[in-house]
């Protein structure tokens, strides 16, 4: 062996490319519909299943070679034009994409792989992808081993076994291995290799010196062969070559036995392995160009693959690489995790260097530590940013989903998608994925009517979603819009009453009335369908997107349409908190809400300010955390906003802007309300970072209004 | 056929156990036959093949072909039968001979 590699790492590698590779090939199957020329995008579709194809055969994953070289033989079809890529294909070949796409996830879960022929699932894909095939030879490209894949039929695999001299006086006949290998399913050619057995003279009698080639039918996988020979696996040479391997792999066999290419070639196309015509043009290519020993070479000499499928496989990784454009380096989310929170740590020791400092009131001292401290800003920004991902990816899962979920419900629904450059927090987008699904898979079902409604309405038949993102003041701002019949109030009313949600005779706005639909438990669907309207849904959502510290608002206008409004920070490590102390205690407000401040003044007993004339309710926020002491003599008011509503934060005094890294509170506080987390600050105090959000809803029952909200804060008086 | 032939006939087991005593006595009969002849062996009461016992008979068809003489089965029982079928080596012995049964 030429060099060590770590296996595990290139397939993580080969993992993490084939989910990008069948993200390609979805985002191309969803455009090829639309298209005046698909030319373009059947190729990359088909691009796209050839290199997942040849670089699963790498890894000796059969299961997806076999299943994925159906896909991609259909798809020739379709670039040659003698399939169309009609709506009822695309939807197959989606569904083949998840499949294979299950397949690599089974394989990151180190689970064995399924025999996609065995598996209904998988063979009923096949079932459904060989009516596209019909009666097609088998491409050129194959050798004459590949026969039947895996519609269910045995596969046609070659197994090259040399066993160790001592495999006989350890008790172990080859004989009996072939005889159990004979019994899971046909040996079509066996050829016994008399080469190595010397003359009498020379031979030891007890020393194993047998070697085999056998052409194996059978409809187990790779696993489950090497399985026949794991008690002799230490002492016997097991190369297995893969149904519908290129010629190339054979060639590798070949030059990796000890008989000689011209013996054991006459042996393999005795085997029927590959054609005479086949193995002379291969020698012949292959003495012409010596090919440089790399990763192929070292991938070859641990598992048995030809160098040139590895070359040429990891040739055309590199391509589709290229093609993608830009130029990036892959880093383990947990580094980077790692990263953010010493930079997080370095922050708050500038924070403690910078008091120190100004202690000392030493000008030099203090101005270079400012200069520290911008930097490491700076540091902290930059890292950040390394975390930030554009919602476009997201965005573009939700193609499929509405693709197939209007295709399931009859209704035609076109997707609009604007903003997908936006970035956000990594560990945001991989949380508001579940929620934004659960937001599309509404609107498409309970907003969007049907094509015959719709056109009673005198709208177009066709109903359009639109995705958009947008920044807003440190927060992005998801919205999901749809064009459909908008929310009913009464019945959403009516609903409400029935649940005992509202007591009968409010008077609500309409803002009111629509917040409804995320309280626990409700839901107006008429009709429950299989994909929302079980009322488990947009109560999560709230909750899934209030633990991400965001909001969400509905906006719906009857006949026009809704949209949902979610609101989310762009990062749930560091924000820029506005710090306020009361009596001793130090509180950090999230800036993005902080509208101003002004100096505290109210008629005694009342729980509101005057706000320029405004009624501004307010939070006394010693009383609210039962802070010991007497309040300041002047105190004032922190003024946030929130949802479009203003309220107030009485506090002593205000002590100004500082990077805030949070810190989430322990379970042991999971009961105190009103509190997203702490952080510590540089002085090695630690303060507790208010949930603005759950205050308001505080302030609202402190003004008389009782809480939408299930749970809610006891009030602020 | 010009030649002449010796015949060794080999009763029970064809296997590991007796490999080493079943290659002397082979060694000693091909060096028994004249060049250009055959060692013609008598396996109908074989009993028990293995793959050492298959090694064996490779070994000594290559023995006697290196030798200039020649190596026949001219009886096979029903076990040697089976395990020269499953190892698709019948043709190769069997050219060399007519069956007997």
């Amino acid at each position: 062996m030429t060099g060590n590699i770590d296996l595990d790492q290139v397939l993580h590698t080969f993992i993490a490319e084939a989910r990008e590779l069948l993200e390609d090939m979805e985002a191309a199957l969803l455009r090829v519909g639309g298209e005046a020329d698909p030319r373009e995008s059947i190729n990359a579709i088909f691009r796209a299943a050839h290199t997942i194809k040849g670089s699963s055969g790498l890894f000796g994953l059969d299961a997806i070679v076999a299943f994925t070289h159906v896909a991609e033989s259909v798809l020739d079809r379709a670039r040659e034009g003698a399939v169309a890529l009609d709506p009822a294909l695309v939807a197959l070949l989606l569904a083949c994409g998840d499949y294979i796409g299950r397949m690599v996830d089974a394989v990151e879960r180190a689970e064995p792989q399924a025999d996609p022929g065995a598996d209904p699932e998988g063979a009923a894909l096949v079932q459904r992808l060989r009516v596209h095939l019909a009666d097609e030879a088998v491409p050129a490209t194959q050798s004459a081993s590949a026969s039947a894949a895996i519609d269910g039929g045995p596969a046609r695999w070659h197994l090259s076994l040399r066993f160790g001299p001592d495999v006989l006086r350890n008790g172990m006949d080859p004989l009996s291995f072939i005889r159990y290998l004979a019994t899971l399913g046909e040996i079509e050619q066996l050829v016994t290799l008399p080469d190595a057995v010397p003359g009498l003279d020379a031979l030891e009698p007890e020393a194993c010196c047998l070697g085999f080639e056998i052409a194996f039918l059978t409809r187990i996988d790779k696993a489950a062969i090497e399985n026949v020979f794991e008690f002799v696996i230490d002492d016997c040479a097991l190369r297995i070559v893969p149904p519908g391997s290129q010629v190339a792999r054979y060639i590798e066999l070949i030059e990796s036995l000890p008989e000689g290419p011209r013996r054991l070639g006459e042996i393999l196309v005795s085997c029927g392995s590959v054609t005479a015509h086949e193995l002379e043009t291969a020698l012949h290519v292959q003495a012409a160009s010596a090919p440089p020993r790399r990763i192929g070479a070292i991938l070859a000499d641990q598992g048995n693959v030809a160098p040139q499928v590895v070359e040429a496989a990891l040739a055309k990784q590199k391509q589709f690489k290229e093609a993608r454009g830009g130029e990036s380096v892959r880093v383990d989310a947990d580094k980077l995790d790692r990263l953010i929170n010493l930079v997080g740590e370095l922050v708050i020791a500038t924070a403690g260097a910078n008091l120190a400092a100004k202690r000392t009131r030493d000008l030099e001292l203090i101005e270079r530590n400012l200069t520290l401290a911008g930097l490491v800003e700076e540091v902290r920004d930059s890292a950040l940013q390394l975390r930030m991902v554009k919602i476009g990816g997201t965005f573009n899962r939700f193609k499929r989903v509405v693709h197939d979920v209007a295709r399931e419900l009859g209704k035609d629904i076109e997707l609009v998608v604007s903003g997908e450059d936006t970035e956000l927090d990594k560990t945001v987008v991989e949380k508001i994925g579940d929620p934004l699904m659960h937001l599309v898979r509404n609107a498409i079902d309970h907003g969007i009517d049907s094509p015959e409604r719709r056109a009673e309405r005198g709208k177009p038949a066709t109903g359009t979603l639109t995705l958009n993102a947008l920044h807003d003041s440190g927060s992005i701002v998801i919205q999901v819009s749809d064009d459909g019949g908008g929310l009913d109030r009464e019945r959403i009313l009516a609903k409400a009453l029935e649940r005992g949600l509202v007591e009968p005779g409010r008077t609500m706005s309409d803002a009111e009335v629509h917040a409804l639909i995320f309280e626990p438990g409700f839901s107006t669907a008429e009709h429950i369908t299989n994909l929302s309207g079980r009322g488990v849904g947009m109560d999560v959502v709230r909750r899934n997107i209030e633990a991400l510290r965001g909001n969400v608002a509905i906006a719906s206008e009857p006949g026009r349409g809704t949209t949902v409004t979610v609101r989310l920070p762009l990062t749930l490590a560091i924000i820029n908190g506005f710090q306020v102390g009361v009596g001793k205690s130090v509180f950090v407000v999230p800036m993005d809400v902080v509208d101003e401040c002004i100096e505290f003044s109210c008629e005694p007993g009342q729980n509101y300010a005057d706000l320029r004339g405004q009624v501004l309710p307010f939070i006394r926020l010693r009383d609210l955390f039962e802070v010991a002491g007497r309040p300041a003599g002047r105190q004032n008011i922190v003024v946030v906003k929130h949802a479009g509503q203003k309220f107030g934060l009485v506090v002593d005094a205000l002590l100004g802007e500082a990077q805030t890294v949070i810190k989430p509170l322990s379970k042991m506080f999971a009961q105190v309300r009103g509190i997203s987390g702490s952080s510590i600050l540089g002085s090695g105090d630690v303060a507790l970072i208010l949930d603005v959000p759950l205050l308001m809803q505080g302030a609202q029952e402190a003004r008389g209004i009782p809480a939408l909200q299930a749970e809610s804060l006891p009030a602020g008086h | 056929m010009g030649t002449t032939s010796s015949l060794l006939r080999i009763d029970g087991e064809l296997t590991i156990y007796r490999a080493t005593e079943l290659a002397a006595a082979m060694r000693t009969a091909l060096a028994g036959v004249a060049d250009g002849d055959m060692l013609e062996l008598d396996l109908s009461g074989v009993t028990e093949m293995d793959s050492a016992g298959v090694q064996l008979l490779l070994a000594a068809r290559r023995s006697a072909i290196e030798s200039g003489r020649a190596l026949g089965l001219t009886a096979r029982s029903a076990a040697v039968d089976d395990v020269l079928a499953i190892l698709h080596l019948t043709a190769l012995f069997g050219d060399t001979v007519a069956q007997t049964h």
